[in-house]
């Protein structure tokens, strides 16, 4: 979130690719986000020390992503952008956990190493499952679908009119900041002062937007009863789906798919 | 401290997945009670303030580093406890879907350490208490200080327990600690003297703002519950992470063994794995030495993990090469069948 | 026909700081008007617009709406009749898709979703934004916005529509698209709008408020041809009613002329 714009640029294409239509697309979101929680837990279900059995579940991510026709460079840089964060932690491991657990010819590999570079793995997973889920769903089906699956209407309301007003708020906020930034020499003025000011008056403009926007409701007969429609349902190809990929997902967790299909090749070979 | 699936077990992210829907279920019937369908928009905008606002940075005085807004606090002191976890939590959701800001499994801890404790702990008990009715500049500032530290240590503190008890990351408990109790202190104390200039500022420009929050905000903490609702969360967490922390079972087979009883999951298993042992030797092309000697995809490493126990022999190094040439070839299998389902669509068109 | 009078008496009001941002305004707008509210700055006109459907109360006086005073009892039944387009269209479109949006009042009238589903179709079309359905809000241009949130008022099919700038931060080109639609209603229409070349083309009636009173109400040729009267309001005549600046000839004549001869010469 360093440029406000790129931020806003970033947000806005993320959520027009949901609006692509393809067999993934067309699914209710209760599916995606059914199948997503369960790819999620598997995967880090796996012992810490487990690295070549997360391989097979890229299957799912890259599957889905181009069933739904998403740009795979897209995807890959959004999720590249979280593994330093994952980097970080993972890292720490190597410094504590110096016990050497396999090694190939001269090289000592400890636990360390092969749970750090597990870290890595899950990231790249689980972050990527989330951007996909967002990507073939878009926000306001994910919202539609936790309604659905349960959550309390206040919050979901809220949840979208917090997703609705991003858009409107962050462009207000990169406004004011730009010209903050465009009086401020170098780092003078930047400081807290302004900032409290600045952020001050962004939020009284909100709140008095929060006033119109109730207004608005209320003019168009608003009685604290929030309507929608049923847009899907939850039918046998979304039984399916849900079923289709949770069996894989719950067959690779307990069978280390990557040792078994590496037996199989060098059994081949040999 | 926005905590990633990446690090956690599913048993942690479960718990705190329960504990949130169930302070979100309880402060969504409490929203809802106060009958105000003004705060429904109110805090929907005021969750895309706190986006916008996040996204502008300041320079920390004495340091040249920059920082930003967390809002937990002021959201709280904008909104009452009740609606300002909602907003939080609702905030949390979208960076996790949207930034990978903290994964859906993780979201159930973040919304716990970054909602509950400013919410639910830190405002009501600490800024009320030292700022009272109408306070001073420097009596805000004060209590917001230390309701915004004591937030985020207790929120640090609860990263460092749900971290440790998931057993992903091998930073001891002390180490994490020492790690993680500094570096949120002053944090914390940044956040304090800006949600103090912010709040100032705004109770300078348009008292009724705040004043309009502060009343319904009072009466709507019972501190009763309050503490109730803490304690039975605090025990719950200590309980379950205590008891993972020290058996620290498989995560999904303690999920299933939940649900369907553990024999029966065990019984699958071997099933399973004598299932596809003998579809090996059926298929036999492979010598006979792996299956047995790995044994289980579980207990491999965990006899990995005692290498006086496990001397390396040809078929361990065998079995890791198998393992790492079955992961590229699983990597280029699942692009391969992407790539060609995405030439497929294409062509279609 | 009376349904559809709005009668302003004696209206004031007075901020809870002190202000007095009306002091005793009186008007009648009959049934089919199409009339325009003018005013510099803090002359009054939004406070004004906000009683009409009841966000605000009057500190005094009394505003009706057809038959019924508006008091808590008629209130839902005002908010039906009188449609209330804001200034900011991102204020008026909360919802999640256009859709969503249009549905909202009419969901809240209680119809059933099928007679919803058709409304929206309809009124959607009205304005010339039916493909716009499915988008969500802030993927809109600010011309599409405007239009759907006219869209969303139409909806609840109002006998009595009301404006707060309709043609601010809109380029020339929805502008007249804008104007041409807003025409082709046959509601009753009060504006409040700086854009007094527009007012010129929709409105026949034009009242001035100025610090919280009515200062003029009149049509609208004769109060744009008063120049002390709109300097002293701290307002101008239409620029199409000056002269102009390349070859110093003004067009006025020729501008009424053409009003008189079609009626509406100057469609988009």
């Amino acid at each position: 979130m360093r440029s406000i714009d790129g931020a806003i640029l970033d947000l806005k294409r993320l959520d027009l690719l949901a609006t692509g239509d393809s067999l993934i697309h067309r699914l209710d979101a209760r599916a995606k986000v059914l199948t997503t929680l369960v790819f999620i837990i598997s995967v880090v279900s796996f012992d810490r020390y487990e690295f070549t059995a997360l391989f097979p579940f890229f299957l799912y991510p890259v599957v889905t992503a181009s069933l739904a026709n998403l740009p795979g460079g897209y995807i890959v840089r959004k999720i590249g952008l979280v593994i330093p964060f994952a980097l970080v932690v993972g890292v720490l491991n190597p410094l504590f956990d110096r016990e050497v657990l396999v090694r190939l010819g001269p090289l000592a590999v400890t636990g360390g190493w092969i749970s750090c570079a597990s870290i890595i793995i899950r990231s790249v997973l689980t972050v990527g499952a989330a951007v996909i889920l967002v990507g073939v769903t878009g926000f306001l089906a994910v919202c539609q679908a936790l309604e659905k699956l349960g959550t309390p209407r206040t919050f979901t309301v809220q949840l979208l009119f917090l997703y609705r007003y991003i858009f409107v708020l962050t462009e207000e906020g990169a406004r004011a900041s730009r010209a903050r930034e465009l009086r401020s020499c170098g780092r003078k003025g930047l400081g807290l002062a302004s900032f409290g000011s600045l952020i001050g008056h962004l939020l009284i403009r909100t709140w008095l937007r929060a006033e119109r926007i109730h207004m608005a409701m209320l003019a168009r007969g608003f009685t604290g009863e929030f309507h929608s429609r049923q847009v899907s349902a939850f039918g046998w190809r979304e039984l399916g789906y849900v079923a289709g990929w949770s069996i894989l997902f719950v067959a690779l967790r307990l069978e280390n798919g990557a040792q078994w299909l590496g037996r199989l090749v060098t059994g081949l070979l040999s | 401290m926005h905590m990633a699936d990446a690090l956690l077990s599913p048993a942690v992210g479960g718990t705190m997945w329960g504990v949130a829907a169930g302070t979100i279920a309880y402060s969504s019937m409490k929203v809802k009670k106060e009958l105000d369908e003004r705060k429904i928009p109110l805090m929907g905008v005021l969750g895309a303030f706190i986006f916008a606002a996040q996204m502008i940075n300041f320079t920390i005085p004495a340091t040249g580093s920059s920082g930003h807004l967390g809002g937990g606090l002021l959201l709280a002191i904008l909104l009452g406890p009740h609606a300002a976890f909602l907003t939080i939590a609702s905030v949390l959701v979208v960076q996790s879907l949207f930034f990978a800001d903290g994964g859906i499994l993780a979201l159930g801890c973040n919304i716990f350490n970054l909602g509950f404790f400013p919410a639910f702990i830190a405002y009501p008990f600490i800024y009320r208490g030292i700022a009272g009715g109408e306070p001073g500049k420097a009596r805000l500032t004060a209590a917001a200080l230390i309701a915004a530290v004591a937030g985020l240590q207790l929120g640090a503190f609860s990263v460092v327990l749900e971290t440790v008890a998931s057993g992903i990351s091998s930073l001891p408990f002390s180490a994490f600690v020492m790690l993680m109790q500094p570096i949120h202190l002053a944090i914390g104390i940044v956040e304090g003297l800006v949600t103090a200039s912010v709040v100032s500022f705004v109770a300078a420009a348009r008292p009724e703002i705040i004043s309009a929050a502060a009343p319904g905000s009072l009466a709507g903490v019972p501190l009763r519950n309050t503490i109730l609702a803490f304690l039975v969360a605090a025990l719950l967490t200590g309980g379950v992470f205590s008891w993972f922390a020290s058996e620290k079972p498989d995560g999904l087979e303690w999920a299933i063994a939940g649900v369907t009883g553990s024999e029966e999951v065990t019984g699958t298993e071997d099933a399973l794995h004598t299932m596809l042992a003998s579809l090996q030797e059926k298929i036999a092309l492979l010598p006979g030495y792996a299956f047995r000697e790995t044994g289980g995809a579980d207990d491999k490493w965990a006899e990995l993990g005692h290498p006086a126990m496990a001397p390396e022999d040809s078929g361990r190094i065998g079995t890791s090469m198998a393992g790492a040439i079955g992961a590229a070839i699983s990597l280029m299998l699942a692009f391969g069948i992407g790539f060609a389902l995405k030439r497929q669509l294409v062509g279609e068109k | 026909m009376s349904h559809h009078i709005v009668a302003v008496k004696h209206l004031q009001h007075v901020y809870a700081d002190g202000t007095v941002a009306l002091q005793d305004v009186n008007f009648t707008i009959h049934h089919g008007e199409s009339v325009a509210i003018i005013g510099a700055n803090g002359a009054g006109k939004s406070t004004l617009l906000l009683h009409l459907n009841g966000y605000l109360t009057p500190t005094a006086g009394e505003i009706r709406i057809g038959d019924f005073p508006l008091t808590k009892q008629t209130l839902p039944e005002i908010r039906r009749t009188v449609g209330m387009v804001f200034q900011d269209p991102d204020d008026q479109l909360f919802m999640p898709t256009v859709f969503d949006d249009v549905a909202f009042g009419p969901f809240n009238l209680g119809l059933p979703s099928d007679e919803v589903r058709q409304r929206v179709r309809e009124v959607l079309e009205q304005v010339g934004a039916a493909h716009l359905m499915e988008k969500p809000p802030y993927h809109l241009s600010g011309g599409e916005k405007k239009r759907v949130a006219i869209a969303t008022v139409l909806s609840m099919s109002p006998d009595i529509l009301v404006m707060d700038e309709p043609t601010s931060g809109l380029d020339p080109f929805a502008r007249r698209q804008l104007i041409g639609l807003l025409k082709n209603f046959r509601h009753t229409r009060i504006f409040t709008s700086h854009d007094l070349d527009m007012v010129l083309e929709l409105c026949e009636r034009t009242i001035i408020l100025h610090q919280g009173v009515v200062k003029a109400d009149g049509p609208t040729p004769e109060i744009f041809g008063d120049e002390a009267l709109l300097a002293q309001c701290r307002l101008e005549k239409p620029l199409s009613m000056q002269g102009c600046p390349m070859c110093g000839q003004g067009r006025r004549e020729q501008r009424n002329a053409g009003r008189k001869g079609s009626g509406g010469v100057n469609d988009s």
